[in-house]
């Protein structure tokens, strides 16, 4: 370890848990209900699910879907005053990071509990005239050097990278769908999940096209939902409802924004930020019971393998092959359907801290993976952008 | 020459890219180039984006290098590509080393026929009176 990394675990090391977690009362396709309708339902089920009171939160962590400044609206909606705020904002994996963050905060005495929440209607917002994102001013490069050629969103982008991959390591289609299948089977298990009927490879491969090299069932969701998570520290933890889901490592990295500023499109930030977080951790690849990773699109998940470091680079296509990340492989991953079959309302990295909370839990019934005691679990933002690696451990 | 009714965005060029848009209207890729790193870069600032410097000229591109990566773009996001559907979006990698994003024209939206790093070279797109877009094309194409 490096000394920086040495300095962060005596800090970080199991020294605040995830003592909540939940979605709001409805995911899927909730027209009827506004986004920080979906953030309130969430913070309150997960504050009831802790056993802490709304009027304990004094740090809130948010990103997307509520303005300009997210914390500072739903501060206000849901009538606190915290005395930190982090609207840290990288895309889907925001919410993984703000764990770090909220970590940092409560390790160094600034907060006692951290509510982090996310509401978006990813389906139904736009229906209302609303948009996810503002215009770039036109002097931005995206605005210069990308938007003339094309203007689309992360599943017309993040085809490029696989392209590569595809070009580079003779990854296959075959392969990407291996991922579909699987993660749908999870979903056929997952009650709250969106997309439950089986499927097999050869309805990924002809499923049509988004954007070659993609299929559509290469892509995740677009749903609306809410979800929220409480950290405390390992004091407060004890008096909390259920046993404490302790961070045990973190990691966090950003490599780029736009897709033509990427360093090197056969991997992703999570070969920085992954290694970080096992170091912290103290644990080892063969030591993680669940794997809980965004998958945007199938190839996200495999290409997030690979820079995890569960596999070379290269052989994520081989590593999922033959179903190995289904109920009943030996690599069980994205357990409640992830993002292609669960939910995805736009930035799905709360909804792995909530998988993976609640299977450490021993929660989670039918596709509960048997002593799941570790589980790693990686947020993707931006265009394969950002990273954000957590290992989560209960005793 | 320019088109009639262009429908898709174009570029505002901004104070530290106006060389490059400049340069493109005349026909010839120019590019951001550090005097310390002795590198190209893009997109175009007023500084190195590797070490920093703001020791920096323009240098003329020889507009070829190779396919880094594509994808087939099937559904148009934005009403400017209507018609134009199946399109590629392309990343190319420039013999000069800098990676730019643009279109590959000039060769069917086909996965059977567009292959990573083959040979690309530049052609001129005169979109608007003030705008023309580098665009790339299979070498020969």
């Amino acid at each position: 370890m490096t000394d920086l990394d040495e300095k962060a675990k005596a800090a970080l090391f199991k020294k605040v848990a995830i003592v909540g977690a939940d979605e709001s009362d409805e995911i899927g396709i909730v027209p009827h209900k506004s986004t920080l309708q979906l953030h309130a339902e969430a913070a309150r089920n997960a504050l009831e699910d802790a056993g802490i009171e709304m009027s304990e939160v004094d740090g809130i962590f948010s990103a997307g879907s509520a303005g300009w400044s997210p914390t500072l609206q739903l501060a206000e909606y849901l009538g606190i005053q915290p005395t930190y705020t982090d609207s840290t904002s990288v895309g889907g994996s925001s919410f993984v990071i703000d764990i770090e963050h909220a970590a940092a905060a409560i390790a160094t005495g600034l907060i006692d509990v951290a509510l982090i929440t996310h509401g978006e209607s990813g389906a139904s917002g736009g229906r209302r005239g609303g948009s996810a994102r503002p215009a770039l001013d036109p002097w931005h490069p995206a605005a210069q050097f990308e938007m003339p050629y094309h203007i689309g969103g992360a599943p017309t982008h993040y085809p490029m990278a696989c392209t590569r991959h595809m070009h580079q390591y003779g990854t296959t289609h075959e392969q990407l769908a291996e991922i579909a299948v699987a993660t749908r089977k999870w979903a056929s298990l997952n009650p709250k999940a969106m997309m439950r009927d089986p499927i097999t490879i050869d309805d990924v491969l002809s499923s049509r096209w988004i954007t070659y090299p993609f299929h559509l069932l290469d892509c995740c969701l677009v749903t609306d939902a809410g979800g929220a998570v409480v950290v405390v520290s390992a004091e407060r933890a004890k008096d909390c409802k259920k046993k404490p889901v302790w961070m045990l490592g973190s990691g966090e990295a950003t490599t780029h924004q736009t897709i033509a500023s990427m360093p090197d499109l056969t991997t992703t930030p999570a070969a920085i930020s992954g290694p970080r977080a096992f170091a912290m951790a103290g644990v080892s690849h063969e030591d993680i019971d669940i794997v809980e990773v965004y998958d945007s699109f199938t190839y996200t998940a495999l290409v997030t393998l690979e820079a995890l470091g569960f596999c070379k680079p290269g052989e994520g296509g081989a590593f999922v092959s033959g179903q190995r990340t289904a109920p009943g492989g030996d690599f069980p991953m994205n357990t409640n359907g992830g993002g292609l079959s669960y939910t995805h309302p736009g930035m799905y990295g709360m909804f792995l801290l909530i998988e993976a909370t609640r299977q450490l839990r021993n929660e989670c019934g039918d596709r509960q993976v048997p002593d799941a005691k570790l589980a790693c679990v990686n947020g993707t933002g931006g265009t394969l952008s950002s990273t954000g690696t957590l290992i989560l451990g209960s005793d | 020459m320019p088109q009639d009714g262009y429908k898709k965005p174009l570029p505002t060029p901004s104070p530290e890219s106006k060389r490059y848009w400049d340069g493109c209207r005349k026909h010839e890729l120019w590019l951001p180039f550090c005097r310390d790193c002795e590198a190209f870069y893009f997109y175009p600032r007023d500084f190195c984006p590797t070490c920093f410097s703001w020791d920096i000229e323009w240098r003329k591109s020889t507009g070829r290098g190779r396919l880094y990566t594509y994808a087939i773009q099937h559904r148009a996001w934005h009403p400017g590509w209507q018609d134009e559907v199946p399109y590629v979006t392309a990343l190319v990698q420039l013999d000069e080393g800098p990676r730019l994003y643009t279109n590959l024209v000039g060769i069917d939206p086909d996965p059977a026929q567009i292959h990573c790093d083959m040979p690309v070279e530049v052609t001129f797109e005169d979109v608007t009176e003030e705008i023309t877009l580098p665009k790339f094309r299979p070498v020969g194409a």
